[in-house]
């Protein structure tokens, strides 16, 4: 697998802060790449430091095989084949969604095209609405048109689906795997667990300024090994185990009961459970 | 594939064609930037009906200097307003983040206040001339003024406001800090009142600003070259008004490129 970015050694500290503290990380050619953290873990700056916003103080980055602090004619080449969709902005709200994409169409060397796009986003039907008329989720997609008209290599997501209806986050989970099957590879930011466990290949987490894992989603924090959590009604009350041996369990409960056994669920820690045992809130039933 | 990216020049002109969409859809930037000169020009105008010396009225004073304000509103205010606003929302992060040059950005703002300037210049002088007894020149040498003055001064002010634009720190405190510092010059560079009415302290504070140099220059296309010797210095001080633009346009430059912020932070 080809790397498409390259960080080893990262640091940035605002002041006395140390935002990034020493930071290592490969992302390949073609996948999506999560990274998860609470406020303040560093996330943003790491991004902003890779979508060339921000300098690093120390470290070795390569972005498509550049340092994104390059400056001049060569870092508009880079631009040229980079995708960034940032939080929303309501700087389109005067233009329609096809003025806007069209217009950030022509500063690129090889722009789709832009019905194209629109059609891609699912805004085909409001390609004459002003931006400034359109639903928070539609907004989003017009961003995301923005990002992507310029067919990058690598597309950077910044909280893609806040204020999303889930009816539309699922419509555009398939438009990001769609555009990863195509090639692109993507570095998405986000708080939510469930798209981060729908989309990504990998995800890291990071807190306090470093990473503490990187995993696939299905094997973060021991997920797979970890004990199931067993619930059921029993004398009036909600009961709950964990279990290495879920099945073993339910057999002598269901015996117990002989037959039916109220209100019973059994599950693996999800990948919320895992993430918040990880930055130190309260998780449930994470193996040791 | 081509791997050519577009030019700054071709970005910069599909950004002034976006400029000017943008600008006619937003009604507060056609009333406050087109419309309230206009206003203002109605009420000092009529109001002020007094001859200030042999064949020159205050009107005909005053449309010179609001021609000359012109140049600033257009350029300094709409632009140190603008910018801001654009940092604020948004809209300068996402540029940085594609393939534009920085130069398109400037190039689209630059049609933009040339665009608007026109239009403002045109409906001004369309009024001077229907209603305040405001004559054309008749003289070569005066268009040429004219439009020295209007080149020179349209580019120093716009250089200015993007200079200005690292001042305000939010979008909302943009115009409450831009709009008093261009009205205040307009009083200290005799636009609402006879310059040579004014205090001596307010006559040396407005010398150092281009402004007062501008409605100096307008003055000396639009009104009889009689007037000249009731100007502080008894005459027109062309070549003076053009060395300060020059000087401002040198220092307003390296200004501008050093403390140009795309980003709020």
């Amino acid at each position: 697998m080809k790397p498409v970015i390259e960080i080893s050694g990262l640091r940035k500290s605002y002041g006395a802060f140390q935002a990034v503290k020493g930071l290592s990380l490969t992302i390949n050619q073609g996948e999506i790449f999560a990274i998860l953290g609470p406020n303040g873990a560093g996330k943003t700056t790491t991004v902003e430091i890779l979508e060339g916003f921000r300098a690093a103080d120390s470290g070795k980055i390569s972005v498509l095989g550049v340092d994104p602090a390059i400056k001049g004619k060569a870092a508009l080449a880079w631009r040229n084949r980079i995708g960034i969709v940032l939080q929303s902005t309501q700087d389109t709200d005067d233009l329609s969604a096809l003025e806007a994409v069209t217009h950030f169409a022509s500063y690129y060397s090889n722009p789709r095209d832009p019905h194209e796009v629109l059609a891609l986003v699912g805004l085909s039907d409001k390609s004459n609405n002003r931006a400034r008329a359109l639903s928070g989720g539609q907004r989003r997609r017009l961003d995301v048109a923005l990002g992507i008209v310029g067919h990058p290599e690598l597309l950077f997501l910044d909280e893609p689906t806040t204020g999303f209806d889930p009816e539309a986050r699922r419509a555009f989970w398939q438009l990001i795997k769609q555009l990863r099957d195509e090639g692109t590879t993507i570095l998405l930011t986000t708080h939510y667990l469930d798209e981060a466990e729908e989309l990504a290949d990998r995800v890291a987490v990071m807190n306090n300024g470093e990473i503490i894992e990187i995993s696939t989603p299905a094997l973060l924090g021991g997920r797979d090994s970890a004990k199931a959590i067993i619930t059921w009604r029993e004398g009036g009350a909600i009961k709950s185990i964990e279990s290495d041996t879920p099945t073993q369990f339910l057999i002598s409960l269901a015996e117990r009961f002989g037959g039916e056994v109220p209100e019973l669920t059994i599950r693996r820690p999800s990948l919320e459970d895992v993430y918040l045992s990880m930055i130190g809130m309260s998780g449930i039933g994470v193996g040791e | 594939m081509s791997n050519q990216l577009p030019g700054a020049i071709t970005i910069g002109i599909q950004r002034g064609n976006l400029e000017i969409k943008q600008f006619f859809r937003q009604r507060e930037s056609v009333v406050f930037t087109l419309l309230f000169p206009l206003i203002l020009l109605a009420i000092f105008g009529s109001v002020f009906e007094n001859t200030i010396a042999p064949g020159v009225t205050f009107s005909q004073y005053f449309v010179a200097g609001m021609i000359a304000s012109a140049l600033v509103n257009t350029g300094f205010q709409q632009i140190a307003i603008y910018i801001p606003i654009e940092r604020d929302n948004g809209a300068l992060k996402r540029l940085r983040g594609t393939p534009m040059p920085a130069t398109s950005y400037f190039i689209g703002k630059a049609i933009l206040v040339t665009f608007s300037m026109l239009i403002q210049v045109a409906l001004l002088l369309a009024a001077g001339i229907a209603f305040f007894g405001v004559n054309l020149p008749t003289v070569g040498s005066k268009w040429l003024i004219f439009f020295g003055i209007l080149i020179s001064g349209a580019i120093v002010s716009t250089i200015l406001g993007v200079a200005f634009s690292s001042v305000p720190k939010t979008a909302r405190g943009a115009s409450a800090i831009v709009s008093p510092v261009v009205i205040i010059l307009q009083f200290f560079s005799g636009v609402f009142f006879v310059f040579t009415d004014l205090p001596q302290w307010m006559q040396q504070i407005a010398a150092i600003f281009p402004l007062k140099w501008l409605t100096q220059g307008m003055r000396s296309v639009f009104l009889p070259d009689s007037f000249a010797t009731r100007e502080i210095v008894g005459n027109w001080e062309t070549g003076r008004t053009f060395a300060i633009i020059t000087i401002w346009l040198v220092v307003g430059t390296a200004l501008a490129i050093r403390t140009f912020k795309w980003d709020r932070d």
